[in-house]
């Protein structure tokens, strides 16, 4: 079965977990308790109809403020797919939430208030699903029912929109537009009869035909070496394996290889899942790789292609979406975890910090605050062996860890 | 199997959470509940460190008021591995005066076990508890992170967590500290059961339709064993044919109807099931906020 992830972003009250609610109901994903749960809550707080937001608001604070404040992960299945949606939530403070949301989803879904048309917070999201070179875009333009599903207004939107997708960075991400009242299900499972109008096909539908492009797919084999396995049985004695994660393209036996740091060539000897020897470690499958000579390897050194290398150097240039409460300053220390390796780095230089509206950059920006995204320089006390964020998402991107409160404070995607 | 384009992904996410654990704590070990989803996990350990046996101990926290069934099973299953186990009983937390039973109609000893394994981290000093919770069971589950930290009193602080990005897992924690990791997190009920069926995976009898001993309360099927369920002298005793969802407690593990002898019918039903696996646990019609509570004191 296919699985696809999606992350979905709106402001307050666009309607986004109506939204997911209501592709739970109209699925039938929704099981019999769970809408009874929905059912006697929404009579109590005085309803007239179902919420379905109280599906997947799942925090007492969330209910008490009717708001969704992190990220929620709601699971449901057609007959030829499963779906993992990413409920990121819209407010200005929890944008971290978004770019995390994204960071592993392979379409988003921006939800605009047809009442209230793009806005400040819809150009954000729409920035971040393209910073993070998210393939396919459904923007559901939400409310309908609230504008008497009103084809002139449909369409200002959409017009306001397209002129957002010209500032894109990301050219060859996929955008469609989908009239949509979340509330009484118009156009989300089903086909609405109040917009004759619109020719397109409903939300779901969309969602149906996206193909599973994966998010890893993208660039050249990249093997980090996670963990190696020395088993010391006498069945096993001189058994020395490198456990970890293929990402982009795909290695196989007898493929000359090199050894990352110590640049020591050899080849695939045996490629193994579980028990079983294979000839081809393919995309995102976690296997065990071992090598025809003796090298010595440990976990945060890569095994790519000996005609492929990554870049390999001390520093280098990345977006970052700051994440904390504490400021990033020049000259700050910080571990970038890039993968599954560890290193300290310093933040060398900020070059420029991007406006909050995005209408521009600042060239003097000294520190950055939660939320701030901005083109910042590393030096590393090791060398990273890197690709850029474009050219492969999984090993052109880290995370920075706080070193006292070893908290993730950000994400960076190098450029 | 001439490459592996056709493994689940699901499966790889795990073994890859699995591998993790091993490389970045010094101490981890599996929680083992004797439940289906605990021996997916003992699976997934096996296939992330094959040829070498699993680097960690399995725990279970007893509360005693197990079924029988899942205990002779969790024996033989660590036996056949050769597997490290390590056992630490509700009772005896009763018996120390550190927890107090609960009495009544209600009463289970399903939230009296984050003592037990609260003191049982402390006294192995486990870093990492690996545990088979999913994000599809309940709706607190869902914001839960695969790396989870939890502080000195093993508290869940639901409102600071560590954001995760891509698949890159930030175990850095203080000491003191311990990190909840949850390798299928993003498995639903059903990626479970077809799991346990393609791989062939011996689970407890109890899964399985079998004649018991059966009383109704609250429109749920309870166990009638007077010794752990408390029961009413109205609540009539009937036998039916049952298989259990979901095992835990058997003060609070409801049986539902059910003719699925074996894991393809098992399957088949939970594909056209309409009640939700948690619907059977009581533990968590309690309060709208039931598993938040608990799970901010420090449960599963």
């Amino acid at each position: 079965m296919e699985v696809l992830k999606i992350a979905t972003a709106g402001s307050v009250d666009d309607g986004k977990s109506t939204l997911i609610g209501r592709l739970l109901y109209d699925t039938k994903s929704l099981t019999t308790d769970k809408l009874e749960a929905i059912e006697k809550k929404s009579k109590q707080l005085g309803y007239d109809y179902l919420d379905f937001s109280l599906a997947t608001d799942g925090l007492v604070a969330e209910r008490e403020q009717g708001i969704t404040i992190d990220v929620a992960h709601i699971y449901f299945s057609t007959a030829n797919k499963s779906y993992i949606i990413a409920d990121t939530p819209g407010h200005v403070e929890y944008t971290r939430n978004m770019v995390t949301g994204a960071s592993t989803s392979q379409a988003a879904i921006v939800l605009i208030d047809a009442r209230k048309g793009v806005i400040e917070q819809t150009n954000r999201h729409f920035f971040i699903n393209n910073l993070l070179r998210i393939k396919t875009v459904i923007v559901a333009i939400n409310k309908m029912d609230l504008v008497d599903f009103s084809k002139e207004k449909y369409d200002e939107i959409k017009a306001d929109f397209e002129a957002l997708m010209s500032k894109r960075d990301y050219k060859d991400q996929k955008i469609t537009f989908v009239p949509v009242s979340a509330l009484k299900g118009d156009n989300v499972v089903n086909k609405s009869k109040n917009t004759p109008w619109y020719t397109g096909e409903t939300l779901l539908q969309y969602l149906e035909k996206i193909d599973n492009q994966d998010i890893y797919n993208t660039g050249t084999p990249r093997f980090p070496v996670q963990y190696v396995i020395r088993p010391k049985t006498e069945e096993f004695h001189d058994f020395r394996g490198y456990a970890g994660k293929i990402y982009g393209g795909e290695l196989s036996l007898g493929d000359e290889v090199v050894v990352l740091p110590s640049q020591t060539r050899s080849k695939i000897k045996e490629i193994l899942f579980h028990d079983q020897k294979v000839e081809t470690a393919s995309r995102r499958s976690s296997v065990v790789i071992t090598l025809e000579n003796d090298v010595n390897i440990s976990r945060g050194d890569m095994i790519v292609k000996a005609n492929d290398l990554p870049t390999i150097d001390k520093q280098f240039v990345a977006t970052i979406s700051w994440m904390d409460s504490q400021q990033l300053t020049l000259g700050s220390k910080y571990i970038i975890q890039h993968g599954v390796n560890k290193v300290l780095a310093k933040v060398d230089r900020i070059h420029h910090k991007i406006n909050p509206d995005y209408s521009g950059i600042d060239e003097n920006a000294k520190a950055l605050n939660m939320n701030d995204i901005a083109s910042v320089s590393f030096k590393l006390n090791k060398p990273v062996f890197y690709d850029s964020f474009k050219s492969h998402r999984t090993n052109g991107s880290f995370i920075l860890i706080d070193n006292q409160s070893n908290n993730t404070v950000g994400a960076g995607f190098i450029q | 199997m001439k490459d592996t384009s056709k493994v689940n992904p699901l499966e790889s996410e795990a073994i890859y959470i699995m591998r993790e654990v091993a490389a970045q704590f010094e101490k981890p070990v599996l929680l083992f509940s004797g439940g289906k989803d605990s021996i997916t996990l003992v699976r997934l350990a096996q296939k992330a460190f094959y040829p070498a046996k699993i680097p960690f101990p399995l725990m279970h926290i007893d509360t005693g008021h197990n079924f029988p069934e899942t205990i002779e099973f969790r024996d033989r299953l660590v036996k056949e591995l050769g597997l490290e186990l390590i056992v630490r009983n509700v009772q005896d937390s009763i018996d120390e005066g550190k927890v107090k039973e609960e009495s009544g109609r209600y009463s289970s000893r399903n939230v009296l076990q984050t003592t037990t394994l609260l003191d049982a981290i402390e006294e192995f000093k486990f870093d990492a508890c690996i545990g088979g919770a999913r994000r599809d069971e309940e709706k607190a589950r869902a914001k839960e992170r695969i790396f989870s930290v939890r502080d000195d009193f093993g508290q869940w602080d639901e409102k600071n967590q560590r954001p995760e990005l891509f698949d890159m897992l930030n175990g850095q924690i203080e000491l003191g500290q311990n990190v909840r990791v949850f390798p299928i997190s993003n498995w639903t009920e059903l990626d479970v059961w077809s799991y346990i069926q393609k791989e062939q995976i011996e689970i407890p009898s109890i899964y399985f339709a079998h004649t018991r001993a059966t009383f109704l309360r609250d429109g749920l099927i309870w166990s009638a064993d007077d010794d752990v369920v408390y029961r009413d002298k109205d609540e009539e005793v009937i036998e039916r044919i049952v298989r259990f969802r979901t095992v835990g407690d058997m003060s609070c593990t409801a049986a539902v109807l059910s003719t699925a002898a074996d894991i393809k019918s098992v399957v088949q039903e939970i594909r056209e099931s309409s009640i939700s696996e948690r619907g059977a646990r009581i533990d968590d019609k309690r309060s709208e906020a039931a598993m938040e509570k608990r799970k901010q004191q420090g449960y599963f």
